[in-house]
């Protein structure tokens, strides 16, 4: 039945490099480019050198430093997607524990309500959002590119998803101790819903850091602005200098890896289990 | 603080034990529920409502005129004056090459990775690595895989594969070349996802299905169409909707690598809403288009739930 198992482990690993092969060239190449001479990065491009150079230095990084703003991009980077997480898994983890646990009067309306708003794409409000907020005047500061973010129907529902599932036991004692509903929520089902915080604190991470068409709608100072509209106009900004702009790609994207390599279980069930990315 | 407790369940004899709970559970209800019942009404449901409602009138930024009722002109005028009919034909090809190709390709490295192979996790790491990059990043990095001349990678490495035989070519700015690019780089980022998905329903697949099957003398591939392809049902439709959701939602590379052209040959539907309401500013029109998205969207996610509602099961 399995005749040739050697053949058959080597062919399985021609085709496992040959993909890694075309995964890992690209990012290769945006970190080699970082670390050569500006004008090396395209001319080298059609060459070995291209991810065997034979110089190496850290002016990219310098230059992306001097030339724009990189501190400013990052720590709006950091704040808005700080506030999206932290509010979120409050806010989220609030309602998520309401609709699943709680017996209220619009507690069924409130959970239809939720699914049929998770079918909105961020894109079919995105227009009507900007004129929105825009005409109370409220654009341009951290804070708008975060609060609409904050109430999320997806996190809503993975949080419920996670309370259903969860033995109704720990609470009941909690409660026939005379532990209020808040009490209840904090002491006993956080610390054992670890797990669900985790997922949702990556996805909300994760769709949000790469945000671009929010921002670029609603900001006009760099003092404001995220890395993502922050590297595509330093892709746009004379003179075209694609180390400098590699470089700005890999300090941009290390936050994420580290956070990736240290959380990774969790990025992979997170991912599978809702698929969203924008 | 217990016999309280006990004392106070004994009180309504022959009413249900719960009722004096429900009663007090409301007020703690509605408190946890309304910062996110805010948000989605202030963030989600009132501009999805201004969105119909804008979309029937004459609204534009910095416009001298009164604010009217159009009826549907801006949605008649959407598919004959604007780019929105084509942009949504390059959204429709998009989704029909981008969805199986990066659906068969997540399938095949899932099927590699699902083997008792040595460095499989280091493999699965490195095709999964490109779902975090950001997708403006990965734009940027890809205008330079894409650069024009024989010193572009992709031309050069192509002129290798065919020893010379490749003519070089400005890729982005090609009619004919810029949508199979953006295309490129969406499936490149997101393959990682398909694989993770269907990796996991693979894993899900009881292994003593695989037995019966070749006890019963069945053949690898006949194992793989009647064990494997039924036992993934819903792991692909989920990623095939979902692929095809985000083909329509497409923005940021467009935006980034080619703006839509050369000609609209790469516009999309919200490049071209972006570029209607907020480069132009004629928002009534914008407003149409995020409509008319919105419908195309809500027709897909109702062909998932038929779907996956045939066989009961709920995902």
């Amino acid at each position: 039945m399995n005749r040739w198992p050697r053949l058959r482990a080597a062919l399985a690993y021609a085709l496992l490099l040959a993909f890694t092969l075309l995964f890992v060239a690209p990012v290769l190449f945006m970190l080699v480019g970082s670390l050569k001479p500006d004008e090396l990065v395209l001319a080298e491009a059609g060459t070995l050198r291209a991810f065997f150079p034979d110089t190496i230095s850290l002016d990219n990084y310098r230059a992306v430093f001097e030339r724009v703003p990189f501190g400013l991009y990052l720590a709006s980077s950091l704040i808005i997607n700080g506030l999206i997480v932290g509010l979120g898994l409050l806010v989220n983890a609030f309602a998520g524990y309401a609709l699943a646990r709680l017996r209220w009067w619009g507690r069924e309306a409130m959970l239809a309500l939720v699914l049929a708003v998770l079918v909105i794409p961020f894109e079919a409000i995105a227009i009507p959002l900007f004129y929105q907020l825009s005409w109370i005047g409220w654009r341009d500061d951290w804070l708008v590119q975060a609060i609409p973010f904050v109430a999320n129907p997806l996190a809503i529902f993975l949080f419920y998803s996670f309370f259903l599932g969860l033995p109704r036991e720990l609470e009941e004692a909690a409660r026939v101790d005379g532990a209020g509903v808040l009490r209840t929520f904090f002491v006993i089902v956080v610390p054992n819903a670890k797990a669900a915080f985790a997922s949702v604190a990556i996805v909300l991470f994760l769709f949000h850091w790469g945000m671009y068409l929010w921002p670029l709608l609603m900001t006009t100072s760099e003092a404001v602005r995220p890395l993502p509209l922050g590297i595509a106009n330093f892709h746009t900004l004379p003179p075209l200098q694609w180390g400098d702009i590699m470089a700005f790609g890999v300090l941009m994207v290390l936050p994420v890896l580290i956070l990736f390599v240290v959380f990774q279980r969790w990025f992979v069930r997170g991912v599978a289990s809702t698929g969203i990315k924008g | 603080m217990r016999d309280e407790g006990i004392v106070r369940e004994r009180i309504p004899r022959g009413a249900p034990v719960n009722r004096p709970m429900r009663s007090s559970q409301a007020p703690a209800a509605w408190l946890l529920m309304t910062p996110a019942l805010a948000g989605l009404l202030l963030f989600l449901l009132l501009p999805f409502g201004l969105a119909v409602v804008l979309s029937f009138s004459n609204l534009r930024m910095g416009s001298p005129l009164p604010l009217e009722f159009v009826g549907l002109a801006n949605y008649t005028l959407a598919f004959t004056d604007t780019g929105l009919t084509r942009a949504l034909l390059n959204n429709l090809l998009f989704a029909l090459v981008v969805v199986p190709v990066q659906t068969a390709l997540g399938l095949a490295l899932a099927l590699l990775l699902n083997r008792p192979l040595a460095g499989r996790a280091v493999f699965r790491t490195l095709f999964f690595l490109p779902v975090v990059f950001p997708l403006s990043l990965v734009a940027v990095v890809w205008v330079l895989i894409f650069a024009p001349g024989p010193d572009g990678l992709l031309n050069a490495a192509l002129g290798l594969l065919t020893f010379g035989g490749w003519e070089p070519r400005d890729f982005l700015n090609d009619p004919f070349w810029a949508l199979p690019a953006v295309m490129l780089t969406s499936i490149w980022q997101g393959v990682g996802f398909q694989m993770v998905v269907l990796l996991a329903g693979l894993q899900a697949i009881p292994r003593q299905l695989y037995e019966a099957a070749a006890v019963d003398g069945a053949s690898r591939w006949r194992q793989f169409l009647h064990v494997t392809l039924p036992g993934l049902r819903n792991p692909l439709i989920f990623v095939v909707i979902v692929t095809t959701i985000l083909s329509f939602r497409v923005f940021d590379q467009v935006r980034i690598m080619t703006r839509g052209g050369p000609q609209d040959a790469s516009n999309t539907v919200i490049h071209e809403m972006v570029r209607t309401a907020f480069d132009q500013g004629h928002v009534a029109m914008g407003a149409a288009m995020s409509v008319v998205f919105f419908l195309v969207i809500l027709g897909i996610a109702l062909v998932q739930r038929r779907l996956l509602r045939q066989r009961g099961e709920v995902s």
